[in-house]
């Protein structure tokens, strides 16, 4: 795998960039010195400089320790929504696809999801369940659900197909021994792909989510906190909006640039032996 | 009569799906908490959580509740408004202008530019051209809307004083301003758009460059616009329209995001509203019509596909 994302400078770029963020974000309690929630009033709304690097909020706290706080709170976010929704699309996809009974219903119910914008759905759900770290990955997860479990089902349709399988059920071979040694491991590559996708829009709802002031506690910072206290200050201190914005946009553009790297890579030649 | 049996077909598949959102719709509401009790707020007594429950029908047994809704959404009620007590419809009605004219404009805007960029990108592979909209396609798909709103405001409102900051004027009132008002909107809201159409308008292009009658076509003389309008955009129409199709979902989205950033009076901004101040029947009413528009559009486009590509038959 190593060698194949060489061959891609690209998306060997994104994936060095990602996993410096991830090191920096762990890192922040040494790389920062700064306490991200310390509020110093004489302080408010500095810009950049020496001493504060992306400049000061409206409470007079350092927007650069509270970016590498809150990157850390969002990568996380973001990993809790991979898992997620990688599970319960994959169980939801598996089983569409092995029983034609359950595929009408639950593709049904899919498409359904589909149609509601995710953004809608998400605010709603948190705004009703009230905001936590459980309800804003759930309902961050609900809308990216049906894309996983298309995804698993149209693999597994074409592989139901193969001899392969075919002789494995002629052979009596239990069907959830079918699904677990020869489907599922058809469906890695093209998950492992979809992963970072889901990854990269779980970081962008968050923030949205918490533009939109419906995110979790506002004293947690996360990309979205951070970017929703900008607002009222916007015009009067753009470096507030601007900083973590960019850096946001770094981290999403990281992912999906090694997403696209691992699918140029995965897809056509790998998908046959992903489970090597 | 064809047109006819595959609207009918259609139709059929649509319902299903339509059944669905109005029950999760009902669902995200119902089972994720008592809708009396936020409404009452916390400092509310017992009494009165009761009595408001009793006054919102919330005391019915569930089942009764999700018929009632079910027949209320088929004929067309989407409820009242427990803050201002007006139809949600009405409501729906009243904003409806605004996110109206954005998601037009930013959806024409997309498919006048996206479309040539992602034909270029194919029909120059891998040269500087191809480069540079796959760049700006993989940048555009990766910057959140409200970042790329504020940056453009930085720019273009701020620093340039080109055009306004934030805010909406009705294009009845004065066109010039009304226009003068949408573009940054519009920018924001295409450039997500614009990432993917561009992205797959260059891929399906790329892949009928590929066929034999493409290579044919230029074998024989055939001027390249003609082979482009010909036989490369007639046969790559399928999946771009498709993807358009699809996007609505982003787009509309977007529009929720965008209505914030630049303060416009839409539906996205009555959404955000209704949902802060706990108004669930708007955030229902709302949810309920942009899922029904995203249906109707894509039903719509799969009666399209008959007349882009004669060959589709159901």
């Amino acid at each position: 795998m190593k060698t194949l994302l060489r061959q891609n400078r690209l998306a060997f770029l994104g994936g060095c960039v990602l996993l410096l963020l991830v090191a920096a974000s762990l890192a922040a309690p040494w790389i920062v010195h700064a306490d991200p929630s310390f509020m110093q009033p004489r302080m408010r709304l500095k810009p950049p400089g020496a001493d504060f690097l992306f400049g000061t909020d409206a409470l007079g706290r350092d927007v650069y320790a509270r970016v590498a706080y809150g990157s850390r709170m969002s990568l996380a976010i973001g990993a809790l929504v991979v898992l997620v929704t990688i599970c319960l699309g994959t169980l939801t996809g598996l089983a569409a696809g092995a029983s034609r009974m359950l595929d009408g219903i639950l593709m049904r119910i899919m498409d359904g999801v589909m149609a509601i914008p995710g953004i809608l759905l998400a605010v709603a759900l948190v705004s009703l369940v009230g905001a936590s770290l459980a309800s804003v990955v759930v309902a961050i997860s609900v809308p990216e659900i049906p894309r996983v479990a298309r995804l698993v089902r149209s693999v597994v349709l074409s592989v139901r197909e193969e001899p392969y399988v075919e002789a494995a059920v002629g052979l009596g071979v239990p069907r959830y021994k079918v699904v677990w040694r020869h489907i599922l491991p058809n469906c890695i590559a093209p998950l492992i792909v979809q992963a970072s996708y889901v990854f990269a829009a779980a970081i962008l709802l968050e923030a949205v989510l918490g533009f939109l002031g419906v995110g979790f506690s506002p004293e947690v910072p996360t990309f979205g906190n951070i970017l929703a206290e900008a607002r009222p200050v916007f015009q009067r201190a753009p470096w507030t909006t601007v900083a973590p914005g960019l850096l946001l946009a770094a981290t999403v553009l990281a992912v999906n640039v090694f997403g696209d790297g691992l699918r140029d890579s995965l897809d056509p030649k790998f998908a046959g032996r992903s489970h090597d | 009569m064809h047109i006819l049996r595959l609207l009918l077909a259609r139709l059929a598949g649509a319902l299903p799906v339509a059944l669905v959102v109005v029950t999760v719709v009902f669902l995200i509401v119902r089972v994720t908490g008592d809708p009396a009790t936020i409404l009452a707020g916390d400092m509310a007594s017992p009494e009165v959580v009761a009595s408001l429950r009793a006054q919102l029908g919330l005391d019915q047994p569930l089942a009764v509740q999700y018929l009632k809704w079910l027949g209320d959404v088929a004929q067309g009620d989407l409820g009242r408004s427990i803050v201002s007590g007006q139809p949600v419809a009405a409501l729906i009605g009243e904003r409806i202008e605004s996110t109206l004219l954005l998601s037009l404009s930013a959806l024409v805007f997309t498919v006048l530019l996206a479309v040539p960029m992602g034909v270029m990108a194919a029909w120059r592979h891998n040269t500087l051209v191809d480069r540079a909209v796959m760049v700006f396609s993989v940048i555009g798909f990766s910057l959140p809307s409200f970042v790329v709103g504020y940056l453009l405001i930085l720019g273009f409102a701020m620093w340039l004083g080109w055009l306004p900051v934030q805010g909406y004027v009705s294009i009845h009132d004065d066109a010039w301003r009304s226009i003068r008002h949408l573009v940054l909107p519009t920018l924001t809201l295409a450039i997500f758009y614009m990432s993917l159409i561009a992205r797959v308008t260059r891929a399906s292009v790329l892949e009928v460059l590929n066929e034999d009658f493409v290579r044919t076509a230029r074998a024989k003389g055939v001027p390249p616009m003609r082979i482009l309008s010909h036989h490369v955009l007639r046969n790559a129409a399928v999946p771009i329209v498709t993807v358009i199709g699809i996007g609505l979902a982003f787009l509309i989205s977007g529009v929720v995001i965008t209505e914030s950033v630049f303060n416009l009076p839409g539906v996205g901004r009555l959404t955000i509203d209704a949902v802060l101040s706990r108004d669930y029947p708007v955030v229902q009413g709302v949810i309920l019509f942009f899922a029904f528009v995203y249906i109707m559009v894509n039903l719509l486009i799969d009666l399209l596909y008959v007349l882009i590509d004669p060959r589709i038959r159901y």
